[in-house]
């Protein structure tokens, strides 16, 4: 997928400004936060599920190659063919060969952030191979000109009732409906012609199980089931990152996915698929490809960024971040909006192209509470922004002025006098008012946000004036 | 070098890895296939009809209907009345694992057979139920068909109460203990299929079925 995260600022501004935007995001905000905080009542040790669910997803990338060889290893054994795509050019071409080698024209996908990352849709068209999104929201998506999504869970959140009741009527041609099941029903109607005729079903994988060589599936919607039930041939999408050791530790992940994605005690699928279909059996693919995709993954393991790849995708820390909530994914510019996307984004699409996501934070750390694997997403932002001074890559007036500030600091007289002059310039500059609203030197940065007023005198000042009062000793 | 190599090299030299923390990798990873620890649980009575109940509660929550029947003769007659109540077909695809049931003396006309995308009402058994969350576990084989609980807009499970287990962990030990190792394709099922995408409002029946009805045997 085309980065577009080095427009942050402009998307930003564009969202802010988009009236209909933000009424679908008002409409849709909190109703996740809600359902999470209702679904972790029932669990009884939510800390202690969590502890375990960091000490499992440590376990893996801790010897990550180690874990990869041995779910290799048994996924053959099942009968399925394992493949490992170093980006995602080469997702496309190996997902391309596969279709070709066994005839394939039309290709059902359930929900794939990776194939997102990969661009595989296009790829797919360009090789005249037809691909069918299958999840509601991504169906959507694919049929409004392939807009990408804006929520890694709720693809389509950004959009209303409205909008679907407009794209359906004119891309099915039917009579415009304005009911949420009539419109749900009818692109079943659509997809079901689509389930039964494609030769190809495409999945990404939530959990690779070590100990099976299975791939473990979430969903709801049903369309996850029939990708990997109807067509003759099942491609697993998914990143090298994945791999679980036990179907104990599927359980126990289980606990907190659907809780933290959708605030459901379980999703209504979750399937766990282990090789291909056997003699006698009605259903089922007679066909398992693994493609291991690395985009980035490999690089970050044994970096400051490790425990990013506990990252278990449940679009948490999304919809508790007061800035995704305020501008909606697409202003991020890339796959994975939020706090996850803002530390993915900068690590697997370039540091370079993405300067200003780890700082669209506030550093609230409402991600890090609700995060279930325990990832320091704040920590994570910030050492993003320590890297992006390292290597240079803030704007020059930033740098200098930062020089400039470090060369003043480290004398202390020059400072104080610096120091008190400011108090003073800032103080006349407020005039009676508390605040400043335009600051002359940042006029950019005073543009959202007022500027309190000092009282005239430094901190020092103050302490050396009351130190002379009381005779305090330092 | 193939991307394999190219990949996990690149992991190796992430992870410094040399003989010395390979072998110590591979303690803690013949250590976690072998001990299959669980983590934390929600704690609640595992008495068989205390599970019963919770099963049932867990169900309805998820949309689902629950009938509870005495004996596993008296299912073909209870689902004959539900699809009469429901005002349903009385013409189903089944499982062949049920096809020891009398289906014609209900008045049913129920062919045993994988599914098809004509049939509008399914009938099938399950492996076990998950009591903690409500949830039906489904293991496919030839007599026991997936698409036959996805296809149909009803999908109907005869569900043994002996079969009602605490928790997905003890599923698993099942499944290993019967089955020896997983079968093509384990679904678990907790209610009808369900689609929020549009404006996070709940719908049932996205692209699997609109109902969910559980005739527990009490065996």
């Amino acid at each position: 997928m085309e980065i577009k995260s080095m427009r942050f600022k402009a998307n930003a501004a564009g969202s802010l400004a988009n009236v209909v935007l933000q009424g679908n995001l008002k409409n849709a905000k909190g109703k996740f936060v809600t359902k999470r905080a209702e679904a972790l009542k029932d669990l009884d040790d939510f800390e202690g599920t969590r502890d375990a669910a960091v000490a499992i997803r440590n376990k893996v990338i801790d010897n990550l190659d180690l874990w990869l060889e041995r779910f290799e290893r048994k996924a053959q054994e099942t009968g399925a063919t394992v493949m490992w795509a170093k980006d995602g050019a080469e997702v496309c071409r190996l997902v391309i060969e596969i279709a070709q080698k066994h005839g394939v024209t039309k290709v059902t996908k359930s929900k794939s952030m990776l194939s997102e990352e990969a661009g595989l849709n296009q790829a797919l068209e360009a090789a005249g191979i037809q691909p069918v999104e299958t999840d509601l929201g991504e169906y959507i998506l694919q049929v409004d000109n392939n807009e990408p999504p804006s929520h890694i869970i709720a693809p389509a959140v950004h959009k209303s009732l409205d909008d679907v009741a407009d794209l359906f009527h004119k891309v099915h041609g039917t009579p415009r409906k304005t009911e949420i099941p009539a419109l749900t029903r009818e692109a079943r109607e659509v997809l079901r012609g689509h389930f039964l005729s494609a030769e190809m079903g495409l999945s990404g994988g939530n959990f690779l199980v070590a100990e099976t060589g299975s791939v473990a599936l979430v969903t709801n919607e049903g369309n996850g089931r029939m990708v990997t039930t109807m067509p003759k041939v099942h491609v697993v999408i998914t990143g090298i990152e994945k791999v679980i050791p036990t179907l104990e530790d599927l359980s126990t992940l289980m606990r907190l996915l659907p809780r933290s994605a959708t605030g459901q005690s379980i999703s209504n699928y979750f399937s766990i698929l282990t090789g291909v279909k056997q003699p006698e059996e009605h259903d089922g693919p007679e066909h398992l490809y693994f493609v291991l995709v690395d985009s980035g993954r490999a690089d970050v393991v044994g970096t400051d960024f490790h425990a990013m790849l506990r990252c278990i995708r449940c679009g948490a820390c999304m919809n508790h971040c007061p800035v995704y909530q305020t501008i909606g994914g697409h202003a991020y510019g890339w796959v994975y909006p939020g706090p996850m996307g803002s530390v993915l984004t900068p690590l697997y699409a370039g540091m370079e192209n993405s300067i200003d996501l780890p700082h669209a934070a506030t550093l609230c750390n409402q991600c890090g509470v609700v995060c279930p694997v325990g990832i320091p997403l704040p920590d994570l932002l910030r050492k993003l922004r320590e890297k992006q001074t390292e290597r240079g890559l803030r704007p020059l007036k930033e740098r200098i002025g930062l020089r400039l500030w470090a060369w003043v600091a480290q004398r202390p007289k020059l400072y104080a006098l610096g120091a008190s002059l400011g108090a003073r310039y800032l103080k006349w500059l407020a005039g009676d008012a508390d605040r400043i609203r335009l600051l002359p030197a940042a006029p950019e940065w005073s543009l959202g946000r007022d500027f309190p007023a000092p009282q005239g005198k430094t901190f020092r000042e103050l302490y050396a004036a009351r130190r002379n009062r009381t005779g305090d000793k330092p | 070098m193939s991307s394999r190599e190219d990949i996990l090299g690149r992991v190796r030299a992430g992870l410094q890895r040399n003989a010395g923390n390979a072998a110590v990798g591979r303690e803690v990873m013949t250590a976690a296939l072998s001990s299959r620890s669980q983590g934390p649980k929600p704690v609640f009575d595992a008495a068989p009809q205390a599970l019963l109940e919770r099963f049932r509660v867990k169900s309805e929550a998820q949309s689902s209907t629950v009938d509870i029947v005495a004996a596993e003769a008296e299912v073909p007659a209870a689902i004959a009345r539900y699809l009469a109540a429901m005002n349903l077909p009385k013409t189903a695809v089944a499982q062949p694992a049920l096809a020891h049931l009398d289906w014609a003396a209900a008045g049913l006309t129920v062919e045993l057979r994988g599914a098809r995308d004509a049939d509008l009402v399914g009938i099938t058994g399950c492996f076990c139920a998950v009591a903690e969350t409500g949830t039906l576990m489904m293991c496919s084989s030839p007599a026991t068909p997936a698409a036959v609980s996805l296809l149909p807009e009803t999908h109907i499970a005869v569900v043994r109460a002996s079969r009602i287990l605490a928790y997905m962990e003890d599923a698993w030990n099942l499944a290993r203990a019967e089955l020896g190792s997983l079968p093509r394709a384990v679904n678990f099922i907790s209610g009808p299929s369900r689609t929020g995408d549009i404006e996070q409002t709940i719908v049932l029946g996205a692209h699997g079925p609109y109902r969910v009805h559980l005739v527990i045997v009490e065996d």
